[in-house]
This record gives C-alpha cells, structure tokens and sequence, in this order.
C-alpha cells in the first residue's frame, strides 16, 4: 500500500520566551492513518498538536523555527488561517459545547465558512452527527441547549461539530480524559471507522488508548521524537529503553 | 474545660449576632428610607391628585395657584437617559471588548486604570469641565442659541455612565470561559467571529446588567446635569433644547421650600418617583443576571 504523506514536519523547534518545548522534531504523518502520541507531561506533545493548526499563534512568547507542510503547503507561511482549521479539526481535553442549542453548535462551522441553505445545513447536521454515533440520541432534542447533554455526549457533538465542516485531518487532544468507559468506546469506534475518510492525530495519557486505536504510535519525551513506529512493535519491541520504560509504567 | 467551651459558645454567638445585624442593616435602611420618603411623598397627594402630578405639564411650584406636574421632569430625565444610553453603551461595550478580547497585555492595562479613572472623578467636576468646553461647543457647531441643552447633558452623561458599563461588561466577557474561543477559531471562526457569535452571547446576561447598572447611574445622576442642562421645566421639543431633570429639581429647590408646604412634599413625591425608576432597572438588571445561573 503506498502511503501518501499528509502532515511533514522537518526539525521543529518551538520555544515560549525561552522556554524549549519542541527541540528539532521532525515526523511524518500518512494520510488515512491514526498517529497517535504519547509521552509523559511536558513532553511537548499538546503543543505539536496546537503547531497544526497555528493554534500556539494566540501566544505572544510563541517562536516557531522548522518546517511544517499540510498537504505540501508550508502552513507557517503566508496562509488563511481560518481555512487551514477548517481543513484540520480539533477535539479538545475537556467537552466543550458552545453555548448554544444542539444544532446550532453543529452548524456554527458551517455558517462561519458561509454556508446559508437551511437543507444543506439540516443535512450537514444529520450526518455529522451520525458519524458521531450521536444522531439517534439527540435527534429529537436538537432545539435543546448543548449544555443539557451528558458529558460523554458533549463531546460527541463537539466530535460531529469538527466533522460537520469537512476536514482531512482531525486532532484529539486528549479526548477521552473527561469521559467514562463507554463514552470512551463510542469515540474510539468513531475514530478506527473515520480512517476510511480522515487522518488523525491523537495526543493521549492513556497508553492503552493508543495500543488500541492507533496504526503508529510516536513516544514524546522532554520535547524530543524518542521513537515513531507500528503501534504493535512500538508496544511489544520498542527500540529504545526510554520509550520501554514509559510503556511498562517505570516512569511517567 | 468546660467553662472555656461555653466561652466559646457565647462567642461565637456573639460574632454571628454581630454579622447578622450587619447583614440586615442595609435590608432596615432601605426600608426606612422608602418609609420616610413615602410619609412626606404621599402627603401631597391629600392635596393634588396622582394624575396631575404625574403627567400635568405645568411645574410651578411657587406661583399662585402652583402647578405641581412633573410630566415636563419625566421627559427631561428620559431624554437625557435615552440620549447617554445610546452614546455610552455601544462605546462601553465595544470598548470592553476591544479590553478584554483585543487589547495587548500592556494596553489592557493602561485602558483598565484609565477606566478606573473616569470613576473616580466627582461628578462636580465633570459638570464644571461640561459647562466650560461642551456647552460652548454644542452651541457652536449646532447654531444653537444656548449649549445648555438634553443634548450636552446626555453626552456628558454618556461619558459619566461608560467606566461602570465597561469594566462590569469587561467582567463578565473575562468570566467567559477561554475555552469558548478557542472551540470556535479550531472550527476556522475568526476572532471577530468568535467574539460576535460566541464570547458576547455567553456574557450577555453581565452585559445587560452593565447595561442597566450604567443606566441607573445617569438617572440618578444630579449635579452634573443640572450644571449643563439649561433646567427650563417644558418638554423639549428636540433633544438640542433645554430641558429639567427630576434630579435636578429636587437638588435646586430643596433649600427653597416650606417645610410641610405642598412644594416640599411634592419634592419628596418625586424622589419616590425617581425610586421607583431605579428600583425597576435594578430589578432587571438582577433578572438578567440571574437568569444564565440558571
């Protein structure tokens, strides 16, 4: 199978005022695939994440040496941002639903990137939420507000809201750390089935998650790519003690 | 030990008594106040009936026979009201944005003291400052005969009323939750979407409240519009004519009148009028916040 690279990253250095959080990262994301990364805290991994879709930009102190390609784009170049992050989604730590109804909150996206046609709108909504494995719960609660929802489900329908504008890439931030077992399930099943359509990256504390979901795992530590590999071989036969260590609870 | 354990016991009696008398105090002198203010207020209502003193357009206290209607105050209050509201809370708003959403960290801070400044300054002074360069102005650039007009009360008003709009809205804009924004700039929003469609829906029951806040503030304001709005007791026919405020015209006659004369009742009558204004904005302004709690 010939993989297509869909994220490039070549010596990343990041640092907020002279703080070092990436230190010469370089890694390659295929498309179709979930990456998923791992590493103690502090280990730089939220930050990558936030790099793809300019979301450290927010940051006075935040300097950024390298380069990172979407799709061959260099994205730290003269580029619209708003129509990067409409290519590459994100799923925060924490559920969090936009103050508003259900439906609203599936359709902010696509009223921001002017999408008007209340049947396209209905439609984009249904299916997202679908995708989501959130449809039949909340189909006839759409006029309710989003807070009303289970925590579990918020964060399906923030997952059907990062869906409902159509991106290639989806990045987890920790996804799950706020949910119970079964919520956690619904989303991983999500996610193994988004592989037909999406790349995702998924930053995760939970090593197990990752050896769950993940086609390769890479292990951050202190700022540095330890290792990126097959999740299986990552998990079973890791290269290089440190990632060992890590995996098999010695620290971290 | 057993003695020190009833000591303590008395003591913290004591001290809950203590909270509990302060705690109720503001809640008795309200009442009294409203209590006094009702006493000598209904007193003229032996006298002039209701109606007549709420909307008669005759307010001529000491002519004979006097005319005790209020109607020409009402206006004069509203039309200043309506006027520094409408100045002062798209500024106070946009400029808790600009704040809390926009401003670098050095800025927000010089804007913040700056704010904090505009409170603090007496309202005597903002009047005396009025009177030497708005008045002149408005009655140059308007052609006007005098500056002393709704129009400079209610800019000057409008200024007075934006520190409490802004920093109460800038407030409630903080109290939303970082987390907003950022879910709607990862969904491609801009930041001026960010803030129109999701930061000021989220904070627009503390925005209302700022709102209601900064309006209370201009109704119950005295000294400086009685400086620099002309105080002829007619209803304006625009806002660029002289006009009496309600406040003002208890301020100015006050020292004037007989005690128990109807004069002074009616006075009081007015402050009851003006309480029950204030009461009412109050009043929604804490349904508006309540509300979101919920």
């Amino acid at each position: 199978m010939v993989k297509t690279v869909k994220v490039q990253a070549l010596d990343l250095n990041v640092r907020y005022g002279t703080h070092e959080v990436l230190k010469a990262l370089s890694l390659e994301v295929y498309g179709n695939e979930i990456l998923s990364i791992i590493g103690p805290s502090n280990s730089g991994k939220t930050t990558f994440l936030r790099c793809l879709n300019r979301f450290n930009d927010m940051y006075a102190s935040f300097h950024f040496k390298g380069t990172l390609t979407v799709n061959g784009v260099n994205i730290y170049s003269d580029i619209d941002v708003e129509k990067l992050r409409k290519k590459v989604g994100m799923v925060f730590a924490l559920p969090t639903v936009l103050p508003m109804t259900v439906l609203e909150n599936v359709a902010y996206g696509l009223r921001r990137h002017g999408i008007k046609d209340k049947n396209k709108i209905a439609e984009a909504v249904e299916r997202s939420l679908q995708a989501a494995y959130l449809w039949d719960e909340v189909k006839d609660r759409l006029g309710e507000h989003g807070m009303k929802l289970s925590g579990g489900q918020q964060q399906r329908l923030c997952l059907a809201r990062t869906l409902a504008v159509d991106p290639e890439i989806i990045l987890y931030d920790e996804p799950c750390s706020a949910l119970d077992p079964i919520s956690t399930a619904k989303i991983e099943e999500a996610m193994v089935r988004f592989k037909e359509k999406y790349t995702q990256i998924l930053v995760t504390n939970n090593t197990k998650q990752a050896a769950r979901v993940a086609d390769r795992t890479a292990f951050f530590l202190m700022g540095q790519l330890v290792e990126v590999d097959d999740t299986r071989k990552l998990f079973t036969s890791p290269s290089d003690r440190r990632t060992d260590d890590y995996i098999s609870g010695r620290f971290g | 030990m057993q003695k020190s354990f009833s000591q303590k016991r008395l003591q913290e009696w004591i001290i809950e008594r203590c909270i509990y008398m302060s705690g109720i105090a503001s809640i008795i002198f309200v009442c009294l106040i409203f209590l006094f203010l009702a006493k000598e207020g209904f007193s003229l209502f032996k006298n002039i009936s209701i109606f007549d003193f709420l909307l008669g357009q005759k307010w001529y206290p000491i002519s004979t026979p006097p005319f005790f209607g209020i109607l020409s105050l009402i206006v004069g209050s509203l039309y200043v009201t309506l006027g520094a509201t409408v100045i002062a809370v798209p500024i106070g708003i946009a400029s808790a944005v600009y704040i809390s959403e926009v401003a670098p960290p050095r800025v927000r801070e010089i804007l913040k003291s700056g704010i904090e400044v505009l409170a603090a300054i007496p309202s005597v002074v903002l009047g005396f400052i009025g009177m030497m360069t708005l008045v002149p102005w408005v009655k140059n650039t308007f052609h006007l005969s005098t500056g002393l007009t709704a129009f400079s009360g209610a800019l000057m008003l409008g200024f007075m009323a934006m520190p409490t709009i802004v920093s109460i809205a800038e407030d409630a804009l903080n109290a939303v939750p970082k987390r907003y924004k950022e879910a709607a700039l990862a969904l491609g929003a801009t930041r001026w979407q960010s803030i129109w469609r999701v930061i000021l829906p989220a904070a627009s029951s503390g925005i209302v409240a700022a709102v209601m806040l900064g309006i209370g503030r201009v109704i119950g304001e005295t000294m400086a519009v009685m400086m620099i709005t002309g105080n002829a007791a007619r209803i304006p026919d625009n806002i660029f004519q002289p006009v009496r405020t309600l406040t003002a015209t208890v301020a100015a006659e006050m020292g004037e009148t007989v005690r128990g004369s109807d004069h002074y009742y009616s006075l009081f009558a007015i402050g009851i009028v003006l309480f029950i204004i204030t009461f009412c904005i109050n009043l929604i302004a804490d349904f508006a916040v309540h509300r979101k709690a919920k």
